[in-house]
């Protein structure tokens, strides 16, 4: 990280005291190398630019969403200028009158409140109702599909490290390796076109959208069991998505960790090979992959915009679909946000808890870069 | 090498790269994949950048020879708007294939640019080129690129290779800049300080060079992950580019609902085969690569 300068300089910091400048460069430079606070640091930088990104396309580029917009509502004579840029001001919860340093810390104030305006279409529903709105679909059908590819994942690749070189590995691996390389979205269109119209195994034009029209939601049986029969689909498309990644990242640390002495240690100890597995080379194995998945859990929020919008499934991914056709600029922005800050917040955690159970990574300095 | 044998002219005439390049496909025949990889990245480029030059376009819609079947005049069949298939397929390569290339390039130029940097300088600069990639590597970056191109309409294929550059040159310089830093430390840049050659010609003459391979299979990575997107841009109608790639005529497939018209199969199924063979190609291409260049690989 540091490069040691010369020895005469090092020497010069220690019997030399520079005062105050000094203890607070100190300060800044021991912070710097806490993981946790480099951590937080980042979290809230990432978020920041982000946030202030859109902040400046929304409303510096020339012909912004917010010129058109104005433009768009005074285009009939309905509306004066004046009029339209209060009241896009007031949609957006920006003060387009103030100078643009006073809109861009008013937005942020905004912001920390949890306020994300309201909608451009429907004027009067919040920016987070809408988002509301959709979150539990996503996180139903992005959800389960990541965590059960990564049990199934995690089981197929220790197997197949156990069993390298046989017809199981090979299978899989192989199998794993096509399917992760291959974009989602093509891989989803192929399973719909060859299994839905083909085949006609699947109804998928039955399976569109989240519930059957006309069903009462409440907790029935009917009604969970159809929620569950229209997310199927979704759980599949994105089961298979993820899949690839476990097995292989899971084969390769098993192989890792059969190596270690510990495993022979532990043979030599006459352990049963299933406390092997299970106690010792498992284990170790699917630490690094339980960081994995604290980040892949970051990017459920979001869903996917690609098969949402393929499978007619009403979650964020869809959703912001629909805002960027609409050109409705205040969701497109808080859904944005949402998922970005969703996926920073689930990287800090899986730093936080890596650096907790990796005392390599705990060390002040240690093996980050 | 001696000296009788530097004296003989053939041996002498042999430039240093034909030798390296036939030591690298004598290693590289023995990786059946790897070797099938090539083969179709030759065939792809061949198909996407040569053929078209040979081929007249055909886009004269014809609304009796819609969802035809394969024939001799048609040997994929026609499409929604009767147009023939693979001549489609013959034109709609070139733009994926150019931009994927370039944004390629453009990322890793950046990466390594940027990771010699901080590694070579060290202290401040190091912290803010590793705090500045950081933020980039977390950003959730389609969804940033998909509001990113509905809002700056990218129309062209360069416009569209830097804003994919933008966001994925991050995923190698953490790769480069640890692997400048262990290059530092060789003995042979040690000798180059030594002798005060000067930093770009320990960057440029020393370390670069034996980066080479690892340059390489960051450029290939990097071409498939600039497919991934472009893809994933276009399927969403948000870069239709200009109107004639693989990509968009999947696009029109599902948005026209030729999805779920059985007779259709052809017309959506043989531009997602040519992007998804594409990518395999150079998939199995770079785990040879990866293979031939890392010897603590080749034993596995």
């Amino acid at each position: 990280m540091t490069t040691a300068g010369p020895a005469g300089a090092r020497l010069d910091a220690q019997t030399f005291p520079y005062g105050r400048y000094r203890t607070a460069g100190r300060w800044l430079g021991r912070t710097w190398r806490s993981p946790a606070m480099r951590a937080l640091t980042k979290a809230v930088l990432t978020i920041w630019i982000t946030t202030t990104l859109t902040f400046g396309l929304i409303r510096l580029m020339p012909g912004s969403p917010v010129d058109i917009k104005i433009e768009e509502l005074t285009r009939d004579g309905a509306m004066t200028y004046e009029e339209a840029r209060g009241m896009v001001g007031a949609l957006i919860a920006i003060d387009l009158d103030a100078p643009v340093h006073e809109q861009y810390l008013s937005f942020l104030e905004h912001l920390a409140r949890g306020d994300l305006g309201a909608s451009f279409l429907s004027s009067g529903t919040s920016v987070s109702s809408i988002i509301l709105a959709v979150l539990p679909w996503t996180i139903l059908a992005v959800g389960v599909g990541t965590f059960l590819s990564f049990i199934v994942g995690v089981l197929i690749g220790l197997v197949a490290a156990y069993r390298r070189g046989g017809w199981f590995d090979n299978l899989f691996v192989t199998g794993s390796s096509i399917v992760s390389s291959i974009q989602p979205y093509l891989l989803a269109v192929m399973i719909i076109v060859v299994f839905g119209v083909q085949l006609r195994w699947l109804p998928v034009a039955q399976m569109r959208g989240a519930t059957t029209p006309g069903i009462a939601p409440g907790f029935t049986l009917e009604f969970i069991g159809d929620v569950l029969y229209h997310a199927s689909l979704p759980i599949l498309m994105f089961f298979l998505v993820h899949i690839g990644h476990w097995v292989l990242s899971m084969k390769s640390a098993t192989l890792g960790s059969l190596e270690e002495d510990y495993v022979a240690a532990a043979r030599a100890r006459g352990l049963s090979d299933a406390r092997i597995t299970t106690a010792y080379v498992g284990r170790n194995a699917i630490l690094p992959l339980v960081q994995q998945l604290a980040i892949a859990a970051g990017f459920i929020v979001g869903g996917s915009i690609l098969i949402e919008t393929l499978l007619v499934y009403p979650g964020v991914g869809y959703r912001l679909d629909r805002a960027i056709a609409q050109r409705d600029y205040p969701v497109m922005q808080g859904i944005l946000l949402v998922i970005t800050a969703s996926v920073v917040v689930a990287n800090l955690v899986a730093d936080l808890v890596y650096s907790k159970i990796d005392p390599r990574i705990g060390r002040p300095g240690g093996a980050s870069g | 090498m001696t000296a009788a044998a530097a004296g003989i002219g053939a041996a002498r005439a042999l430039p240093g790269w034909v030798e390296s390049t036939v030591d690298f496909l004598r290693l590289l025949s023995r990786r059946p994949v790897g070797l099938l990889g090539l083969a179709g990245i030759v065939f792809f480029i061949l198909f996407a950048l040569v053929v078209p030059v040979f081929v007249p376009v055909l886009d004269a819609t014809d609304v009796t020879a819609v969802y035809q079947g394969p024939s001799a005049a048609h040997p994929l069949g026609t499409d929604y708007a009767g147009r023939d298939v693979l001549n489609q397929l013959v034109h709609g390569g070139r733009e994926i294939l150019v931009t994927a290339a370039l944004t390629g390039f453009l990322s890793t130029l950046t990466a390594v640019a940027l990771g010699a940097i901080a590694a070579t300088v060290g202290g401040k600069v190091d912290a803010v080129i590793v705090a500045v990639n950081d933020v980039v590597l977390t950003i959730p970056h389609f969804p940033v690129l998909v509001v990113a191109a509905a809002l700056l309409r990218p129309d062209g294929v360069v416009v569209l290779a830097l804003l994919l550059a933008a966001l994925t040159w991050s995923a190698l310089l953490r790769q480069i800049r640890a692997q400048v830093l262990s290059l530092r430390e060789r003995d042979y840049i040690e000798a180059a300080r030594a002798l005060d050659l000067g930093l770009p010609h320990i960057v440029f003459r020393e370390i670069l060079p034996n980066m080479r391979s690892y340059i390489v299979i960051h450029f290939i990575l990097g071409v498939t992950a600039a497919i991934y997107l472009i893809v994933g841009l276009v399927v969403l109608g948000l870069v239709p580019l200009s109107g004639k790639n693989w990509a968009i005529t999947i696009y029109f497939a599902v948005n026209q609902g030729a999805l779920y018209f059985r007779d259709s199969f052809l017309s959506i199924a043989s531009p997602i085969a040519m992007i998804v063979l594409f990518q395999l190609s150079l998939v199995f291409f770079v785990s040879a690569l990866e293979d031939i260049f890392d010897p603590r690989l080749r034993r596995s």
